[in-house]
């Protein structure tokens, strides 16, 4: 017994030619080429009676790749995982792992070339961890020869996924992190071509669902398998998938790298939601944010101010159905790409040099287009300026002052105490009998939707 | 390897443990027997088949009569201790085939059981679920009650009635290929309301033989146990505890669901058919010569899961050793009172307040 991890490949064509697995002859069915794709969905579709489930899929897995099947709940991706690991028979196209269709084989020879780590990995009955993992070996197990490999088999699996020190715990006092790769441990017992996961990580914490992908892109990478997993979380999939593939209401709306299969039209069609989509800051991966239903605040507010601040405040503008534009800002600033996903206008400068003449023109006639201006801290004197004379006005604190403007937009969002920087932004004196709109109103970006309605609701100022 | 190990282990030990209440249970009854007397007579019982002749049996219907020939075996003894012979007879033709008797029904109806409850995922179901012991039932009531007569009319009558209705059973909860537990479950819950309808009209018109028909309900043809009762059941349930054995793994395998089952290359259909015929078979063969025995394949392998975890490779052949000796005991109450009564009655009187205690203090429900 060697401890070598035998090549997956080598599974596949010890299966391919062996007759007690119920395959057809060799000959007929044709080796595979490397140029072949290991894992391939040509034309897939199925239904439950009448209702079209999966609908013409094709898709293709290589060895070493791992491809996340993402999409809403009910698009169809467990039913294309059942077609895939031979639990459901497609009514047309096919599923061929390594050039062998799989509804055409035996339960016990599709197992040898596709693994599944299922959704819900709860164990009724406490077996042991080593009697779950042996259970993987179960399509290799003569019923009167045994299975001779099977003790090396799980010996390597619970050392892969570093579950040897539970091989005598039962199951079921396993943490569900724990239980995770012990199921991932069966799957690699059965030491397949393919994998396939149905939502390996949908009960685990954000550490273990971390992990967990780690563990199955690692896998993936060292034992040139071809994974397909059904992940919902977009920003995880994104972060360890080679490639994601976009399934809605049982059509394949786009198949590529992250980046690319992750955009606000894909998700609106998939999710049927607004999202943001924006580089993860730590890992440089796409990170969808889905905004909330676009509220009734129709108006236009311009914003004033750069950085995350900034960001938030456009966000959830946009979120309240107000339509923004924002401006002046550095082309790459975090505040302009987000508004910019969110279909906001902006107007760009470059950073750290005096705004020229065009952009302040440009910039005037947006904030005098707007019914409501809002100043995000901290704001240049250059900036301030533009909005002389403008109202209403809504000053966003951030940092120390945030907590006294919660509190303020809770009181009414009136500024009882306008003070110096509110005065020279609106050109008006600190008569206290005087509306506090006089003053800018202040907000929080969470509470900045509140602080405009309040601003705009208020009675006609002096001037007009 | 350690599950062989600890299979053989734990059947050796309750293999022990069947020869001694077998032997307690000889010295029983209304004669007094020493044990070594017993131990003795039970020796000398010892035979190994070594010869096949043909015999004569009358056979009786609607008056009708009429010989039939029947296979005989014939046996060679090994041994021959000297014991009084009023003691040899009471051993060795009255007690010792019951006591047999009971083990084998014991085993078959603990490992049917133990099967059944892998099979549902369900800590209820016992042989009796898909409506075997309510076919038989109604078999062996429409004989007695019909006063067909002949050798074996009553157990060949329940027999064939068992494995019918958990064939009807079966058919009716399939549809395309696909036969859900579910739907087996509730199909067999309607069989037997509806043959539990039936078995009752038999009664109502069982007139004189009413006291037979009930005595078959409550388990208690093993009264009348003789060797050849033994040499038909042993065969059968032997075979079958064989091929359910062969099945341990797939059985575990199973336990994690239809769908994980699948993808670890088990045809859960196909399994799921093998299962299913040869524990109602066994259970068929079990009612047919003791009658209808309720509670040793619902108990047993609770208990023995419980001490020996739910790995059925194990837990089979030590649930059917140990519900072969739970049998054996429970006749034993059931003939040592000033008046017998049928060990059905024993079973579930032990039995129930058993479940119930491990229902509250065990984890039963967690099944």
């Amino acid at each position: 017994m060697t401890l070598d991890l035998p090549s997956p490949l080598d599974a596949l064509d010890a299966s391919a030619g062996d007759d007690a697995a119920g395959t057809r002859p060799a000959a007929e069915t044709g080796r595979r080429t490397d140029d072949d794709p290991l894992l391939e969905v040509d034309d897939v579709s199925l239904s439950y009676g009448d209702l079209s489930v999966v609908s013409d899929v094709s898709l293709s897995v290589e060895p070493g790749e791992f491809v996340g099947l993402v999409g809403p709940n009910g698009a169809g991706k467990t039913t294309l995982l059942g077609a895939i690991n031979g639990v459901l028979a497609p009514e047309t196209g096919a599923v061929r792992v390594g050039g062998e269709r799989v509804a055409d084989l035996s339960s016990r020879a599709a197992s040898r070339l596709v693994a599944t780590v299922p959704q819900d990995t709860t164990v009724a009955f406490d077996f042991s961890v080593a009697d779950i993992v042996e259970m993987g070996r179960t399509p290799y197990h003569g019923r009167f020869t045994g299975d001779p490999d099977a003790a090396a088999a799980v010996d390597r699996a619970l050392e892969r996924t570093e579950t040897e020190r539970f091989r005598d715990r039962p199951v079921g006092s396993l943490s569900g992190g724990e239980r995770q790769r012990v199921v991932l441990a069966r799957a690699l017992a059965q030491e397949t071509p393919a994998l396939v996961l149905d939502e390996p990580t949908a009960s685990l914490d954000v550490n273990h669902q971390v992990r967990t992908l780690e563990l199955v892109a690692d896998l993936v990478d060292d034992e040139g398998k071809a994974a397909l997993a059904a992940i919902h979380d977009l920003d995880l999939a994104a972060r360890f998938c080679d490639r994601l593939a976009v399934l809605a209401d049982g059509d394949l709306l786009a198949v590529g790298p992250p980046e690319e299969v992750l955009t606000a039209a894909h998700l609106d069609r998939a999710f049927d939601t607004d999202a943001a989509v924006l580089p993860n800051p730590v890992t440089g991966t796409p990170a969808v944010t889905p905004l909330p239903e676009p509220g009734d605040l129709d108006r236009r507010v311009h914003v004033l101010g750069t950085g995350p601040a900034a960001a938030r405040v456009v966000s959830t503008l946009t979120a309240a159905g107000a339509t923004v534009t924002v401006g002046p800002l550095p082309p790459g600033d975090v505040a302009a790409e987000g508004a910019r996903e969110l279909g906001a206008s902006v107007t760009t400068a470059p950073a750290f040099a005096a705004i020229d003449a065009e952009t302040e023109a440009a910039v005037r006639e947006r904030v005098a287009a707007a019914d409501a201006v809002v100043l995000v801290d901290p704001l240049a004197d250059a900036l301030a300026a533009l909005v002389r004379d403008r109202e209403p006005v809504v000053r966003v604190a951030t940092g120390e002052d945030a907590a006294s403007a919660t509190a303020e937009i809770g009181a009414d969002g009136a500024d009882d105490e306008p003070d110096g920087p509110s005065d020279r932004w609106t050109g008006r004196g600190t008569d206290s009998d005087r509306p506090a709109v006089d003053a800018a109103a202040r907000a929080t970006p969470e509470t900045v939707a509140l602080g405009v309605r309040r601003a705009l609701d208020r009675p006609a100022s002096a001037d007009d | 390897m350690a599950v062989r190990r600890k299979a053989a282990g734990w059947s050796a030990g309750l293999t022990g443990l069947l020869v001694a209440v077998a032997l307690v249970s000889a010295t029983v009854g209304p004669v007094s027997v020493s044990l070594p007397t017993v131990a003795k007579a039970a020796l000398n019982a010892v035979g190994v088949p070594t010869g096949l002749g043909v015999g004569s049996e009358t056979l009786a219907l609607f008056g009708a009569s009429a010989t039939v020939p029947v296979p005989e075996l014939s046996y060679t003894y090994l041994f021959s201790f000297p014991v009084d012979s009023t003691s040899e007879t009471i051993v060795r033709r009255i007690r010792l085939p019951r006591i047999a008797l009971a083990a084998t029904v014991g085993f078959a109806l603990a490992a049917a059981g133990t099967v059944m409850q892998g099979f549902f995922r369900n800590p209820m179901a016992d042989p009796s679920i898909i409506g075997v012991s309510s076919g038989a039932a109604v078999g062996a009531v429409a004989t007695i009650a019909l006063s067909f007569s002949g050798p074996y009319a009553l157990q060949t009558a329940a027999f064939v009635g068992a494995v019918v209705s958990a064939f009807v059973v079966y058919l009716v909860a399939t549809e395309g290929g696909r036969t859900p537990t579910a739907t087996l479950l509730l199909a067999g819950v309607a069989i037997q309301t509806l043959l539990g309808a039936v078995v009752s009209y038999l009664l109502l018109r069982a007139g004189e033989s009413l006291e037979q028909a009930l005595y078959w309900l409550m388990g208690g043809l093993l009264r009348n146990a003789v060797w050849t009762d033994v040499a038909v059941t042993v065969p059968v349930a032997a075979v079958c505890f064989g091929v359910l054995l062969a099945y341990g793994r797939d059985l575990n395998v199973l336990l994690l669901g239809e769908g994980d089952a699948h993808t670890l290359g088990i045809e859960v259909e196909r399994t799921k058919r093998v299962l299913l015929a040869v524990s109602s078979v066994a259970t068929a063969a079990a009612v047919a010569v003791a009658g209808s025995i309720g509670f040793v394949g619902l108990v047993v392998p609770h208990i023995m899961r419980l001490l020996v975890g739910p790995d059925h490779r194990v837990l089979l052949p030590t649930s059917a050793v140990a519900g072969a000796a739970f049998l054996v005991a429970t006749d034993t109450v059931a003939r040592s009172g000033g008046v017998e009564v049928p060990v059905g009655i024993v079973t579930a009187a032990l039995g129930a307040p058993f479940f119930l205690y491990l229902l509250r203090t065990r984890e039963v429900h967690s099944l």
